[in-house]
């Protein structure tokens, strides 16, 4: 068994929250695990990505090799397509439907959202409308990490105990809010 | 013995609390910062009472570590490759010196230049010093290593030049955790002279550096981390250094290479093994992060029909760091590749953060010196350095770390006026404080932005040493009060802040100009802190 994912999105967007949620379910079962991460010139609202690797064997590169990711989990969609060159066949795409518009010559939305439909595996998630439906704004992260749940081979309850274990200094309301938000994710999709 | 999970960079921070250290010194730098960072929140590093505060700059941090190790005690000191240039006067002589308690020197190298403005290698400051190079290929082997360079620091008497690269710096993985080391005891030297660099000390003392280098290059302890891995298929050998041997691995899916592999993990490398791979081998394959020095080293002599493949032949590209695919490439093997990126996809370089002040700096600066044209303005290594970016276009230079002010100041010498230099607050501490001195001293008609942020913002907000002392440190220095002049960079202030600028850029003498207002990063952090404790 092995998972190979690619977390993409705008700096401060908090993929790396939704990484260290992955980090403590693959840990909870036992798992192999690597995961490179971007620091530095790029967070300030640059393009940045995460490859997130775990396996019941040892994982060799930091990086996941071109065509071999089973998931791009997005939490912007033109970032979902900047990807691509790394999903495999029988990946799939999970990506935000709201974009992150920084810079002057953003792509029209139509015009993602078709390139992204190409894909044959592809999820829109409306993830802040959830997220703020569910009562936190700010865990549209943890509500695409519900949403792409489906796609990542760990149990869904190791997800909840990652949660806790992230928000744990945090108290028990943003848990709940956490949680409450990871479960909206994981309904939009039905396998 | 517990699991953690790390990025290498905690996992060098880690190995060095468990392995007894001392003192930790540091400038920040992607990918380096995070062994500091780590360090200064770690709860066993503040309950062994280890040194953890940043240093002005890589110099003073690598003078630091070797003064730590004077008496006794084990220091690391860390900083991204070019932070090695700044340190490279300090960390040349310690190897002359030699060192006393272990001293390992963590150089961070950054190949494709992530967040950097080159990509040297530093192995070859290992050999240019004749110290000893520790290069891990992952997480576990980092921790392990720094047990072994104090060690070996400590019985050669040397320092240890420990060398990862961005993709091991930043990326995470489980490492096992080894009994805890005691601190060292305070030890003064044996010799009281040993760092006294006189030229009758010296030239014995380089004796000794140049004999143990060798002694290095047999002594079985260091020699472990070269290991010669059978291989079947003698078509081909292949060298891995460090991260390489991941790649490698990457594409060997059985779990082992069809080829005989020599993994290097350290530097100097004995010749046997590379003797033994060369008769062995129709060919070699070297893969090595960042510029090829073993390749160089592999070729020898040229004429010779032996082909050693890499960098140089073409099989790997020159620049830029290695990756999965370009090693199955290389390796004559088939990879993947999903789709092409949609011509949708626009970039999205990074830029100033919204409601930043250096914004606002920019605004005021690019206004006042619209009366004189373009191309008037140098700047330095920070945030601030995407003015050079629309919307701003506002600067014409990003060199190294303090050269805005002297870039300024021979501009001047050259007849350009104004002369402009914009420098954030901790590159100022770093390496600006010296050239502004010049400036002082022959009085540069230039003027000196000092966009103050009250903190070291790029590389995530660590304490600057300027905060509250740049006006008493531009006083000291020598520049007249009336034309040490302090701002704040809001939109509000906008006009204001123009009239000053062109005041002072007319001015034909040395003039500062402190813009100063929290980084907006910081400030967001600073006040949710202030809430929770509420």
């Amino acid at each position: 068994m092995k998972n190979d994912i690619i977390l993409s999105g705008v700096g401060g967007q908090g993929i790396l929250s939704i990484a260290a949620v992955i980090g403590y379910a693959a840990v909870e079962n036992n798992l192999y695990l690597k995961q490179a991460e971007v620091h530095g010139m790029s967070q300030r609202g640059g393009d940045v990505q995460s490859h997130f690797r775990f396996s019941d064997k040892p994982v060799a590169s930091d990086l996941i090799p071109y065509g071999e990711a089973d998931l791009i989990l997005s939490v912007e969609p033109m970032e979902a397509l900047r990807y691509l060159p790394w999903l495999s066949d029988k990946g799939w795409l999970v990506t935000n439907s709201k974009p992150f518009i920084n810079i002057p010559d953003y792509p029209d939305e139509d015009e993602l959202h078709a390139q992204i439909k190409k894909i044959k595996n592809n999820l829109i998630v409306d993830a802040d409308t959830i997220a703020k439906d569910t009562g936190s704004a700010r865990a549209a992260n943890i509500v695409m990490l519900g949403a792409a749940s489906h796609f990542i081979e760990l149990p869904f309850q190791s997800l909840q105990n990652a949660i806790r274990k992230l928000f744990a200094r945090k108290g028990d309301e943003i848990i709940d809010l956490n949680l409450k938000a990871l479960t909206a994710g994981r309904e939009q999709y039905n396998k | 013995m517990s699991k953690l999970i790390l990025l290498g960079d905690e996992a060098i921070a880690q190995a060095a609390i468990d392995a007894g250290l001392s003192g930790m010194y540091a400038y920040p730098g992607t990918p380096s910062t995070e062994i500091m960072e780590y360090i200064q929140s770690s709860r066993d590093a503040s309950s062994r009472n280890i040194h953890h505060e940043w240093s002005a700059n890589e110099k003073t941090a690598m003078e630091a570590a070797l003064g730590m190790s004077y008496t006794g005690k084990r220091a690391m000191v860390a900083m991204k490759h070019v932070g090695l240039n700044v340190a490279a006067d300090g960390f040349i002589n310690s190897a002359m010196t030699g060192v006393n308690g272990g001293v390992i020197v963590v150089a961070a190298d950054d190949p494709s230049m992530h967040s950097s403005q080159n990509e040297q290698d530093s192995r070859f400051y290992g050999k240019f010093a004749f110290v000893p190079v520790f290069e891990p290929s992952n997480q576990q082997e980092a921790y392990d290593m720094v047990f072994e360079a104090f060690e070996v620091s400590e019985k050669y008497k040397v320092p240890v030049l420990f060398r990862i690269t961005t993709r091991l710096a930043h990326s995470r993985s489980a490492v096992n955790q080894k009994d805890k080391l005691e601190q060292k005891e305070f030890n003064m030297p044996s010799d009281l002279r040993q760092f006294v660099l006189l030229p009758a000390i010296a030239r014995r003392k380089f004796k000794v550096l140049l004999s143990n280098f060798e002694s290095l290059a047999e002594d079985e302890k260091c020699q472990i981390n070269n290991q010669y891995i059978e291989g079947d298929d003698k078509s081909m050998g292949v060298v891995a250094c460090g991260l390489a041997y991941n790649y490698l691995m990457e594409n060997c899916k059985e779990g082992a290479c069809r080829f005989p592999v020599v993994k290097i993990g350290f530097y100097p490398v004995r010749e046997e093994l590379l003797a033994r791979l060369k008769s062995e081998c129709d060919q070699i394959l070297v893969l090595e992060e960042g510029f090829p020095v073993f390749e160089e080293l592999m070729k020898g002599v040229p004429g010779s029909d032996y082909r050693i493949r890499g960098r140089l032949d073409g099989s790997l590209p020159r620049d830029g760091e290695l990756n999965p695919n370009l090693v199955a490439k290389a390796l004559g093997l088939r990879s993947g590749y999903g789709k092409d990126i949609p011509d949708v996809v626009r970039k999205r370089p990074p830029s100033l953060c919204k409601g930043c002040g250096h914004a606002d700096m920019y605004n005021a600066l690019n206004d006042a010196l619209k009366e004189y044209g373009p191309g008037r303005v140098f700047s330095d290594i920070g945030c601030y350095t995407l003015g050079a970016l629309p919307p701003f276009n506002a600067i014409n230079s990003c060199v190294d770390m303090g050269a805005s002010v002297t870039m300024a100041i021979g501009a001047a010498d050259g007849g350009l006026f104004p002369s402009v230099a914009v420098i954030g607050d901790s590159t100022f501490t770093h390496s600006g404080m010296t050239g502004l001195l010049d400036a002082v001293i022959k009085n540069s008609p230039v003027t000196v932005i000092i966009s103050d942020n009250s903190t070291t913002g790029m590389t995530g907000g660590q304490k600057s040493h300027a905060t509250n002392r740049l006006e008493s440190i531009c006083e000291g220095l020598g520049v007249e009060k009336k034309h040490i002049r302090t701002i704040i960079p809001l939109r509000k202030n906008h006009n204001e802040n123009t009239v000053i600028m062109k005041e002072e850029i007319a001015f034909k003498g040395v003039s500062v100009i402190i813009s100063q207002r929290e980084c907006i990063q910081t400030a967001v952090r600073r006040k949710k802190k202030e809430r929770e404790k509420k």
